[in-house]
């Protein structure tokens, strides 16, 4: 069985068809990277799998568990898939290190120091060592998103999904970030990943799926994919990446 | 006849068991107004269709009625509906809790409203059950935007209990009107009066003022 695994997934928002009968599996060690036009339902598909959204047909299979389980098997998968998101969203009230201990200290149950230590040492793998005691609002966006990372990390996830981790960002922040994310990748780290940045996908990316209208059409080696489009849709799509 | 303020003196004790009367309704209805506020606002904002409609009947009710109404009901309809007696303090106190706590419930609402729904996903997303994020993120957060609105509401609660003179339960008002059918010094004693209220309100603008500047607003 695949780590996370969809199967004939539906997600409706009232009359809206949103993702169509998706059916997907994602292994562990897997890099996919997930294209598409706005509004194809790329964050939907995403959300999905952490239980941000409620799908509402089908079924969706994470490390073993179904999303339709309920509230306490839900929080064990959010346990092992973290996100990520466009806008950081850091709690603005809370330190960096706060940010990044509050996971360990409120799901893991882990002793207050021992959270801090944990949280001292994930920011500075995300090369923040420098940035601990600051306030989100006393932080770049790059800074910001990479502390994002590191609190998904502190939770020990087993996959991580990331919603545009760089959308958000000036060119010149972008760089810093799709850093930290190929180390992960580098790790071992199996990723879910929404984004506009090609070279990733060329570069890290183990897979590539485009997405229209709620239906994955393309799934393919990236670099394949990328150099030779199989429809036109994504000829056309890419051009306008570029 | 003359204004006399030395008048004032004679009745000093007085206004200030009155005005004690007045500050025991409010601070016993506010305690109990907070706590059915943030139950009721955090329905609203959270709870499933059932809880939500529970909460917004409630406070509709109450928003929709005047307080002397609520009052009257719970002090002389209420016996007679569940058979029980009330004395005239405790359906004061109770006016206050029910009153205040739909308003306080509202901005309660609000306050937790107004904060992202992104950092909420985002407490969700690491695996928080949802009370916990209330609890350890955003409520935090909705309390700084509460103090404001929530001092408004102190101020009108500790002003309404005055309305209770038609229950006849001895606060600040009602002992003003009793020293006045004895003298008839009208204007020394509503002044008293007026100035005793100031004095309380006054007070509870400077602690929720000092409140608000100790915490970083964000
Ligand atoms: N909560 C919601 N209620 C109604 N429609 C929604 C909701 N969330 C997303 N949608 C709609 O679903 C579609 C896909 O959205 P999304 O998954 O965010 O696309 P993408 O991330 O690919 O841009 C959009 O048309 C959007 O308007
Ligand atoms: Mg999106």
């Amino acid at each position: 069985m695949s780590f996370i695994e969809f199967k004939k997934t539906s997600k409706s928002f009232g009359p809206l068809t949103i993702l169509k009968d998706v059916d997907l599996a994602i292994d562990v060690r897997e890099v996919v990277v997930l294209i598409g036009p706005s509004g194809s339902g790329k964050s939907t598909l995403l959300r999905c799998i952490n239980g941000l959204e409620t799908i509402t047909g089908g079924d969706l299979i994470v490390d073993g568990i179904s999303v339709k389980e309920g509230h306490a098997r839900l929080r064990e998968i959010r346990q092992e898939a973290g996100m990520v998101f466009q806008q950081f969203n850091l709690f603005p009230q809370m330190t960096a290190a706060q940010n990044v201990a509050i996971g360990p200290r409120r799901v893991r149950g882990t002793g207050k120091a021992q959270a801090r230590e944990e949280a001292l040492a994930l920011l500075a793998k995300v090369g923040l060592a420098d940035k601990t005691e600051h306030y989100p609002s006393e932080l770049s966006g790059g800074q910001q998103q990479r502390v994002a990372i590191a609190r998904a990390l502190a939770v020990k996830p087993k996959v991580i999904l990331f919603d545009e981790p760089t959308s958000a960002l000036d060119p010149e922040l972008r760089q810093e970030v799709l850093n930290v994310m190929r180390q992960l990748a580098e790790d071992g780290m199996t990723m879910v990943v929404v984004t506009h940045e090609m070279s990733f996908a060329k570069q890290v990316g183990t897979r590539l799926l485009f997405m229209e209208h709620g239906k994955i059409t393309v799934d393919g080696n990236p670099r394949d994919v990328i150099e030779n489009p199989p429809n036109d849709r994504l000829k056309d799509f890419l051009q306008h990446v570029h | 006849m003359q204004v006399d303020w030395s008048v004032i003196f004679d009745y000093i004790p007085q206004l200030i068991a009155g005005a004690k009367v007045t500050i025991y309704i409010t601070l016993a209805g506010l305690i109990g107004g907070v706590i059915i506020g943030t139950l009721g606002g955090l329905m609203r904002a959270y709870g499933g269709r059932i809880l939500n409609s529970i909460a917004f009947v409630y406070i509709e009710l109450i928003r929709g009625t005047p307080i002397v109404v609520q009052v009257m009901f719970l002090y002389f309809a209420l016996p007679v509906l569940a058979n029980i007696r009330i004395d005239p303090m405790s359906a004061a106190v109770l006016a206050i809790v029910v009153n205040s706590g739909a308003y306080i419930a509202e901005i309660v609402r609000g306050a937790f409203l107004s904060i992202s729904k992104g950092l909420n996903e985002a407490g969700l997303a690491i695996g928080m059950p949802q009370w916990k994020v209330l609890l350890y993120i955003i409520g935090p957060l909705a309390f700084r935007r509460l103090i404001p609105p929530l001092g408004n509401q102190f101020i009108v609660s500790l002003k309404d209990t005055s309305l209770f003179i038609v229950i006849g339960v001895g606060e600040l008002t009602r002992t003003g009107q009793e020293i006045m059918a004895a003298n008839f010094r009208a204007v020394e004693i509503w002044t008293a009066v007026a100035v005793i209220y100031l004095v309380l309100t006054g007070t509870m603008t400077v602690a929720l003022r000092t409140i608000e500047k100790r915490m970083r607003i964000l």
